[in-house]
């Protein structure tokens, strides 16, 4: 019966202002309560590195490569794009910067921005197509699209074949590839969140929530959406390029399904539509994933559960629900 | 106005759409003089909104041609259509509703058209946005223009798509059924707007089922039925037409044609 005479009561925190454009900050809390969510993360994420021991550093470097394809995705995802081949992104990104590398000696320096842009405009190219395509249909022709260049390059023996291209060049200093992983994956974040937050992106949502309103308002939605396939292309391109490097290594395994499959996942878990939530969701998972490493075979069962009953309890994602929680107040208090 | 005012602005040549066995839109010929205001009237589905959706290219025609300023614009995609001047209204308006009502034409003024009208730069979108609606009736010093679209009344989302379709500066507008859903007094407060708009020398296309509003601002009346055009001309004429009277109002009901025959 105790119970029943105490009710939790919830009280929204926010700052109110008319326009989404002005914010009146009246005192150093109120600028403090809307930048510490912001800058904590970023500053624990650049100083993390310094203590870590090398191989939860690679797992930094691993996190923020799937960061970038979960921001590419949950890109794409705000125009109305659902893409399950992030791995073709990453794949022609890690390609592109090998054969650079491997056939013509390019340094790093040349090879991850030519792979970034060139990845870019080749996986608008290749997806221009099926642009028209909506929902599951693009979803369908996306996962295809990577398994097909596995086998081309695994039957026609281009680019080293199954073998692959190994004794890339590496970066001089292994703080370096951190360094370049985590800052590309921080610039992505906060310039997509740019990018949805102007006029550009909200045209880009717009398309995805009703396509036919923006032609009528004389937009050319294909171009629209093929400038939205180079960006998402470009970043997962860059995270492949990044990835070639770090292990001096290319081979089939970029265009594999894990990598399609897991920023989703990330996404899922960390919350749509903010990229903040799959940031947070791919910087989760991943470390996750390698902390049941031990665990052996059972580790992808546990991974799985995980995942699953995440979903089910918090289908909003981690983000939102952190962000509700920040923005309330909480407070048991006595019905009269 | 130059030479090319004798021209007409918009010609359609026996347009034609069938789906499937349905015969929606039948050889509609009609041909609109630049500053003209025209309304179609129509029992329910007579084909009106799909006419609607052949010229501005929503719909893809089954046979015929639409020329806009003696351009083929048949078949032409939507966004196309609207950056050469042609502006529509939806029936069931298709607005954003998680966005401020502002930021709804932030869409138009983003198009090239825009760009193109205002001497190649975009100006600052937000202002020029609440001016719109300002003109619409939506008084910029109260909360109306900020508040999120899923929060107004309908009055005020007909007159936000209509102030959408304006953002484009077209040069052709079409509005299919702005007033349905509307209270007296918002059509009443909308239908100066619409008088305004084409005395300022738009052509306006007005499909509507209230003859009464209709009748006292249009030019001219085109009357469908089962997809065919029955009659055209001057309200009075038009009604006066036994075949409208029919469609209108059943007397001497007759069996439609049959589509695969007709």
């Amino acid at each position: 019966m105790a119970e029943r005479d105490f009710r939790k009561k919830r009280l929204d925190r926010g700052i109110k202002a008319r326009s989404d454009t002005i914010f009146a900050v009246a005192s150093t809390k109120e600028i403090l309560y809307l930048l510490a969510p912001r800058f904590v993360p970023v500053a624990i994420l650049l100083l993390l590195p310094l203590f870590l021991e090398s191989y939860w550093n690679k797992v930094l470097v691993y996190a923020c490569i799937y960061g970038l394809l979960a921001l590419s995705w949950d890109f794409l995802a705000s125009c109305g794009l659902f893409s399950l081949g992030q791995s073709l992104f990453f794949g022609l990104g890690a390609y592109i910067a090998g054969a650079l590398n491997y056939y013509f000696h390019l340094p790093t320096v040349v090879t991850i921005p030519v792979a970034t842009l060139a990845g870019g405009v080749l996986c608008a190219a290749l997806l221009s197509p099926v642009m028209r395509l909506r929902g599951v249909y693009f979803a369908m022709v996306t996962l295809m699209l990577p398994l097909l260049l596995m086998k081309v390059v695994e039957t026609t023996g281009v680019f080293g074949g199954t073998h692959g291209l190994s004794s890339l060049a590496g970066f001089p200093h292994e703080m370096l590839a951190i360094y370049l992983a985590i800052i590309g994956f921080l610039v992505c974040l906060f310039l997509f969140r740019r990018i949805m937050n102007a006029d550009y992106g909200l045209i880009l949502r717009a398309i995805r929530d009703d396509d036919r309103s923006v032609m009528s308002g004389g937009i050319n939605i294909y171009w629209r959406k093929s400038q939205a396939l180079f960006i998402a292309g470009a970043a997962g391109s860059f995270a492949g390029a990044l990835m070639t490097h770090h292990y001096q290594f290319v081979g089939m395994s970029t265009f594999a399904l894990d990598y399609s499959i897991l920023p989703v996942a990330a996404v899922a878990l960390g919350g749509p539509g903010t990229f903040a939530g799959a940031a947070l969701g791919s910087m989760i998972l991943v470390p996750l994933s390698e902390a049941l490493r031990a665990l052996g075979g059972l580790r992808i069962a546990i991974y799985c559960g995980i995942l699953i009953v995440s979903i089910i309890l918090l289908p909003e994602g981690f983000f939102h629900y952190l962000a509700r929680k920040y923005h309330q107040f909480e407070r048991i208090e006595k019905i009269k | 106005m130059t030479t090319s005012s004798n021209e007409p602005i918009l010609r359609v040549e026996r347009l034609k759409k069938n789906f499937g066995g349905v015969l929606a839109v039948y050889d509609v010929s009609f041909e609109l003089k630049r500053g003209e205001f025209l309304g179609i009237i129509g029992p329910n589905g007579s084909g009106k909104t799909t006419l609607v959706n052949l010229i501005t290219g929503f719909v893809r025609p089954s046979g015929g041609r639409v020329l806009f300023k003696g351009k083929n614009i048949t078949g032409k995609m939507p966004y196309k259509i609207a950056d050469l001047g042609i502006a529509r209204t939806f029936q069931m308006v298709r607005l954003f509703y998680n966005l401020p009502a502002y930021k709804n034409l932030i869409i138009p003024l983003c198009s090239s058209r825009v760009r193109r009208m205002r001497g190649g730069k975009y100006g600052e979108k937000d202002d020029e946005a609440v001016d719109l609606l300002d003109d619409m009736g939506f008084e910029r010093d109260s909360y109306v223009p900020y508040k999120q679209v899923g929060t107004l009344p309908h009055g005020y989302l007909k007159r936000l798509d209509l102030a959408r379709a304006m953002a484009l500066r077209p040069e052709l507008l079409i509005l299919d059924e702005l007033f349905s859903g509307m209270s007296m007094s918002e059509v009443a407060s909308t239908l100066p707007l619409i008088e305004k708009f084409n005395r300022e020398g738009l052509t306006i296309i007005m499909i509507e089922h209230r003859l009464k509003e209709l009748f006292r601002v249009v030019d001219r009346v085109l009357v469908l039925n089962f997809g065919e055009k029955i009659a055209e001309g001057t309200p009075d004429e038009v009604m006066a037409e036994d075949e409208v009277k029919k469609a209108y109002l059943g007397i001497d009901v007759e069996i439609p044609p049959d589509p695969g025959t007709a």
